[in-house]
């Protein structure tokens, strides 16, 4: 990162336990406005608890995270209602709300936690939709889209919210390569209009072309960080190698 | 005015007695009828499944109590005059073969069409099928929710005292009416149906449980 | 044997059949919302509560299932009065019948509830909702919509279920046929007919709660899919 430019997200010595399993162990790195960074590993590596962490859905039992300045706080603190402005996430299993059409499921939090007016948040709306390539389908509901189409609502109802981070949580393993394709280049439209981004992700290829940083999580280590490039050019550890290797 | 005594309390349990036998009844009824109502309901025969739905229509439309009331003074008319018994028996009965024919018929369906498929292919008729495939199989998925609705049925058995029948609820009234505290009876026969009750409660969650972890 | 039947009191005693009718709806009509409304309280503590707030929901839950409403009629008109709270039939019925109602709802909703998937309130909370916005907003509506069929034939066996209220002489329905049928001696022609206003009443509480459900599940209104 270059000197004298604040971390946007800045992770230190995190740790987190599941009862006697210590899922993160010593976590660390930093984040910079616009950039992209790929966390990549195998599963069971401690990956989407480390980005459930940035997004508060965990609570650490070591270390600290801050978004923005602000350090993640508990559920009901005000820190945590920054946080909640800050980042947005997007989830593997999408989690749209089954019973609200698409208009509805991205007006929610803008009408109920930001009090913007009902015509305003429809405008949004209709503005992120556009965004993700979905404007047709305003006023369908989610049982009616594919696992692509729902994921990318899921995307644009987190965009509605102007976060200031952007969370991603293997958003395409549920989804067929076709799908995949139209999510992952959503993302890297996001990606090149200069959102922050930390995507949690198998697709190696998508890490390549879009991630400027890249985090090979081991063992609930930071095992490998660095340029996505030079990593892949000359990996340091067998670990990330054999890795590597597997995921081709 | 008496004092509520340990006489009481013996008389209310003598008199749960018969709370048992009239759901014994109820249950016994009840099961003939509505496995009767069951088999109908999922009947070839549209009149049948059509007499069936109807009789269930009905009875599960109207309260109870006013079908012991028609069986009372129904029975009344015919000649067989004030046998509370038998008027209780009958309505709950009714009552209880429409509701446990719904249920069944839900077991019934709940047999995968399969098993209808592959022991046709075996060359048995429909009584075979129903005999040796199907009912065995839906007598287990139905075991959780009968002993569920046998709760219902002793509970429902209260209303018998409406008519006269000396059960746990009219002996509660009877001993009222001498020792003047509702509070004291009425909680103990609450206690009495709960200790009736609640072990079919456990046993249905129980056995539901098991059924879902079968599978 | 010859019975004629006669139901000739019905020109003169219709209008005691409308009055006894119109408080069983406004009885059942008022136990069923307040009922409710306890009921999904109940169920979200013992979903979402602490242990000790689980546990007595729990044992409310099993009191009430597993006693007559009879009996629960008793104790709350009798028994309270004897205890220095005197309530008047009417007020007793309606208590008695909310109480009843609420420990049903609560099983019904509890399963509902449950059946909201975890990451949807996490979804909800990613999205900055409140706990109370997340459980109005993303919760109980799925929830209710799930259960919506137990909901309601629940809500119509409380209706019926309401005629037991007659035995503390709340001047309902089937209290009005008890009065009506010493008067005439045409006992089993007044039940009749009772039971056949109780059908007419089932089906009207079936019909209200399908539109009401029309009314709150547009999804389940323009798709016609289960959720």
């Amino acid at each position: 990162m270059p000197a004298g430019e604040a971390a946007v997200v800045r992770v230190r010595d995190v740790i987190k336990e599941f009862g006697p399993l210590r899922v993160l162990d010593g976590v660390g790195f930093d984040v910079a406005r616009g950039q992209t960074v790929a966390i990549v590993g195998r599963s069971g590596s401690g990956k989407s608890t480390l980005l459930r962490c940035i997004a508060g859905l965990e609570t650490v039992q070591g270390g600290s995270i801050e978004v923005c300045g602000h350090a993640v706080g508990r559920p009901g603190s005000a820190a945590r209602a920054q946080l909640r402005r800050d980042v947005g996430m997007v989830f593997q299993s999408y989690n749209l709300f089954p019973h609200l059409n698409v208009e509805r499921n991205i007006t929610l939090a803008l009408t109920l936690v930001k009090k913007e007016p009902k015509a305003a948040a429809r405008q949004k709306a209709a503005e992120v939709l556009r965004l993700v390539g979905l404007t047709d389908k305003l006023l369908a509901y989610p049982e009616q889209l594919s696992g692509g189409q729902q994921q990318r609502v899921a995307i644009a109802r987190s965009l509605a919210l102007s976060p200031q981070v952007m969370l991603f949580d293997e958003v395409t393993s549920a989804l067929d390569p076709e799908l995949t394709a139209e999510v992952l280049a959503v993302m890297e439209d996001l990606a090149r209009r200069g959102m922050t981004m930390i995507t949690v992700t198998h697709e190696m290829g998508f890490a390549r072309r879009v991630a400027g940083l890249l985090v090979f999580m081991h063992q609930g280590k930071v095992w490998e960080i660095g340029p996505t490039a030079e990593l892949f050019a000359s990996p340091k550890t067998a670990e990330f190698r054999q890795f590597v290797g597997s995921e081709l | 005015m008496n004092q509520l005594s340990a006489n009481h309390l013996l008389y209310l349990l003598i008199a749960a007695e018969w709370t048992v036998v009239l759901s014994l009844i109820a249950f016994a009824g009840g099961s003939v009828l509505g496995l009767a109502i069951a088999l109908m309901r999922v009947s070839k025969l549209g009149v049948l499944r059509g007499i069936a739905s109807g009789y269930i229509q009905l009875i599960q439309g109207t309260p109870l109590l006013i079908l012991l009331f028609l069986s009372y003074f129904g029975l009344g008319i015919i000649g067989l005059k004030l046998v509370p018994l038998v008027a209780a028996g009958i309505s709950l009965t009714l009552y209880a073969g429409a509701f446990l024919g719904e249920i069944w018929r839900g077991c019934i369906e709940a047999v995968p069409k399969t098993q209808w498929e592959a022991s046709d292919c075996l060359g048995l008729n429909r009584v075979q099928q129903y005999a040796y495939v199907i009912l065995p199989q839906a007598t287990r998925i139905a075991i959780p929710p009968t002993v569920g609705f046998m709760v219902q049925i002793v509970k429902n058995t209260s209303l018998a005292s409406v008519i006269g029948f000396v059960e746990l609820a009219r002996a509660g009234q009877i001993v009222n009416n001498s020792t003047f505290e509702p509070f004291a009876i009425f909680s103990c026969v609450a206690a009495i149906y709960f200790a009736l009750c609640y072990p079919l409660s456990v046993a249905s969650r129980y056995l539901e449980r098991k059924a879902h972890a079968g599978r | 044997m010859s019975y004629k039947f006669d139901f000739a009191f019905m020109a003169e005693r219709w209008p005691d059949f409308v009055a006894g009718a119109w408080l069983t709806v406004q009885l059942t009509v008022l136990a069923i919302a307040l009922g409710f409304a306890l009921g999904t309280l109940c169920a979200l503590a013992r979903v979402y509560g602490g242990p000790v707030l689980r546990r007595l929901v729990g044992a409310y839950v099993e009191a009430i299932r597993n006693t007559p409403l009879l009996i629960q009629i008793f104790i709350v008109y009798f028994g309270l009065s004897s205890l220095g709270l005197k309530l008047s039939a009417d007020v007793s019925a309606v208590i008695a019948l909310t109480v009843n109602m609420g420990a049903y709802s609560t099983e019904i909703m509890r399963a509902g509830i449950q059946s909201v998937q975890r990451t949807q309130l996490e979804a909800a909370d990613c999205l900055g909702l409140t706990r109370l916005q997340t459980i109005l907003h993303v919760v109980l509506l799925p929830a209710m919509e799930r259960v919506y069929p137990a909901l309601s034939s629940q809500f119509v066996l409380l209706m019926l279920a309401s005629s037991i209220t007659s035995q503390i002489s709340v001047e309902e329905l089937t209290a009005t046929a008890s009065l009506v049928q010493s008067d005439t001696y045409r006992s089993f022609e007044v039940y009749l007919v009772v039971a056949v206003v109780y059908l007419a009443l089932s089906a009207l509480y079936r019909f209200a709660f399908w539109l009401i459900g029309l009314g709150l599940f547009e999804r389940k209104r323009r798709l016609g899919t289960p959720l």
